[in-house]
């Protein structure tokens, strides 16, 4: 399954008997470990990697660290799902270090992020403090360097 | 005075590649496929870029020893050693060279006087015959053939043996048409090697690039070691091709007398190529691994491809080619190749490139990304209709 995942995520959706015979194997094997992994909630879905920079209706995003208090038996995992039922909420992550989650937010502009912090997430009962910070510029996402293409410099005919 | 014509006979005597001719009619095309070149698609990993930009900043610009850095000389005596269990020494048993290329080139002057014969399995890398002939070397060809998946047969080699004969020049896996040797087959070559006195000259630079099995080192064989001049490089398995940098290994006279010429004629290979090799060896196998494990897809998709469009195509189980037949089109491989270029804009290289034996194939590389196989395959695949339903210009016939 690990190598069909891998070609998954590298490339998006993929024709089954693509891979299969990448992968030298029968096509109903490859289409019933995808159906498993998606069953299994391995395989959650596709989505396009976009560079919102470039695009012109433009997305910015803000990495907020947040402090919570947990909770009895449940530590983090109560608030951090109700966190992440928010729209505005890209992801959510439970952390090691000094914060205790990390919380992407996607918006259209700085002020529409402020708000959202200091009206939606900052009041939520639990949150102790929340530092914001936001992204500047993209170099990589998903595995993707965004940086120029180097451009192929090969020759079109070669020994 | 109108000069007289300078140029040697024996460098008249040479025709271009038929790769560089195909080459200047692909540049007049635009929106081209290639699958021309003999060159990985990704670049050289960056850890090696980044390893060399570090090396410059502090100044490493200088000559080295004639016979390369010590400590890559070192370094592929491991992983020679780590791969294939055999042992070279690396004060005396390593030349670093300019790629194969130069390896070739040079180990031919080493080893050659003239009318010595060599013997050249075709089709084959373009650069061969040309090393034996500019080092006074006579090229005996023997033609492999699809009927044996282009592996050289025992048989063959007994037929072109002549009191002449001091070498035999072989590279797999193969460019151009992808064929790998067993390790039982090559012993058939051995064993001729010894009862004949002869000197294999094996060219392995598609060595890592092997998808099925394992690669045989020649020199790993039973008695070959002391009979082997092994030829290898970075370019392909690394994706190195620019840095020009490769190596020989092979009993002490030889590459002493090899070094010897490299001293004159090269004094030493890049420092900066050097230093990348190194980083190469000592720290970028999962980077190779990683691209071997792209072209095996890459191979079984496209070689798939060809058979399902009715080019039919042996499985080339190393480096990065297929070597489909063109035959039942009734072009020869340069029309083939030349109306596929002006019809359909792919590029290939016609297989008597190779070697005349080539004639009948074309090659195609399949290091470019999946999305381009694609698009090349449906393009090949229209321009075989526009074939079988007579709509091509006659000119190409
Ligand atoms: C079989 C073979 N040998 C040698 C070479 C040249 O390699 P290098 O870049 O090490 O000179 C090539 C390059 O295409 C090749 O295909």
């Amino acid at each position: 399954m690990q190598q069909v995942l891998e070609i998954l995520a590298q490339q998006g959706p993929v024709d089954p008997s693509e891979i299969a015979t990448r992968l030298d194997r029968p096509v109903d094997e490859v289409e019933a470990l995808i159906r498993q992994a998606q069953e299994e909630g391995i395989l959650l879905g596709y989505r396009a990697l976009i560079n919102w920079e470039k695009a012109d209706g433009e997305k910015i995003y803000a990495f907020i660290s947040v402090e919570a208090t947990p909770e009895h038996n449940r530590g983090f995992d109560k608030i951090a799902d109700y966190v992440s039922h928010f729209d505005e909420v890209h992801s959510v992550y439970l952390m090691s270090g000094i914060s205790d989650l990390t919380v992407v937010v996607e918006g259209s502009d700085f002020r529409e992020i402020a708000r959202f912090v200091a009206e939606k997430l900052a009041p939520i009962p639990g949150v102790r403090s929340t530092a914001t910070s936001f992204v500047l510029k993209t170099y990589k996402m998903e595995g993707e360097i965004v940086a120029e293409e180097a451009g192929n410099h090969r020759l079109a005919v070669s020994p | 005075m109108q000069p007289r014509p300078f140029v040697s006979r024996t460098a008249d005597s040479i025709p271009p590649s038929g790769i560089r001719e195909f080459f200047d009619l692909v540049a007049t095309q635009d929106d081209v496929i290639s699958l021309g070149v003999g060159e990985p698609d990704f670049p050289t990993p960056w850890k090696i870029c980044d390893a060399v930009v570090d090396a410059l900043r502090r100044g490493v610009t200088s000559y080295t020893s004639n016979y390369g850095l010590l400590e890559l000389r070192e370094a592929i005596a491991e992983d020679i050693y780590k791969r294939y269990g055999v042992e070279y020494d690396p004060g005396r048993e390593i030349l670093i060279t300019a790629g194969v290329s130069e390896g070739m080139d040079v180990g031919m002057r080493a080893i050659l006087d003239p009318g010595d014969e060599v013997i050249v399995a075709e089709p084959c890398y373009v650069s061969y015959k040309p090393c034996v002939v500019f080092a006074g070397g006579v090229p005996v060809v023997v033609a492999t053939s699809a009927d044996n998946d282009f592996r050289l047969q025992a048989a063959q080699i007994q037929e072109a043996l002549t009191p002449q004969t001091k070498a035999l020049l072989i590279g797999y896996p193969n460019n151009p048409t992808g064929a790998v040797m067993s390790r039982p087959e090559l012993a058939q070559l051995a064993e001729i090697a010894e009862q004949h006195d002869l000197l294999v000259i094996s060219d392995e630079i598609y060595g890592h690039l092997t998808y099925e099995g394992q690669h045989t080192c020649f020199s790993s064989l039973p008695d070959m070691k002391p009979r082997t001049l092994l030829l290898n490089g970075f370019s392909k398995a690394y994706a190195m091709t620019g840095w020009r940098i490769g190596y020989a290994c092979g009993p002490a006279p030889i590459i002493e007398a090899m070094m010897h010429i490299h001293s004159y004629t090269a004094l030493c290979s890049s420092v900066l190529a050097q230093v990348g090799a190194i980083e190469a060896l000592r720290n970028c196998e999962a980077e190779m691994t990683e691209m071997i494990a792209q072209y095996d897809h890459r191979r079984r998709l496209f070689v798939n491809g060809l058979n399902e469009i009715g080019l039919p195509c042996f499985e080339p189980r190393g480096a990065f080619y297929t070597f489909p037949s063109i035959q039942g089109t009734g072009l020869s491989s340069g029309k083939f190749s030349q109306a596929l270029l002006l019809e359909e804009k792919v590029a290939t290289v016609p297989g008597d490139a190779f070697g005349e034996c080539g004639e009948g194939y074309i090659r195609c590389t399949y290091a470019s990304s999946i999305d381009q196989l694609k698009e090349a395959l449906s393009r090949m695949a229209q321009f075989l209709d526009k074939l079988d339903s007579g709509k091509l210009p006659v000119s190409y016939a």
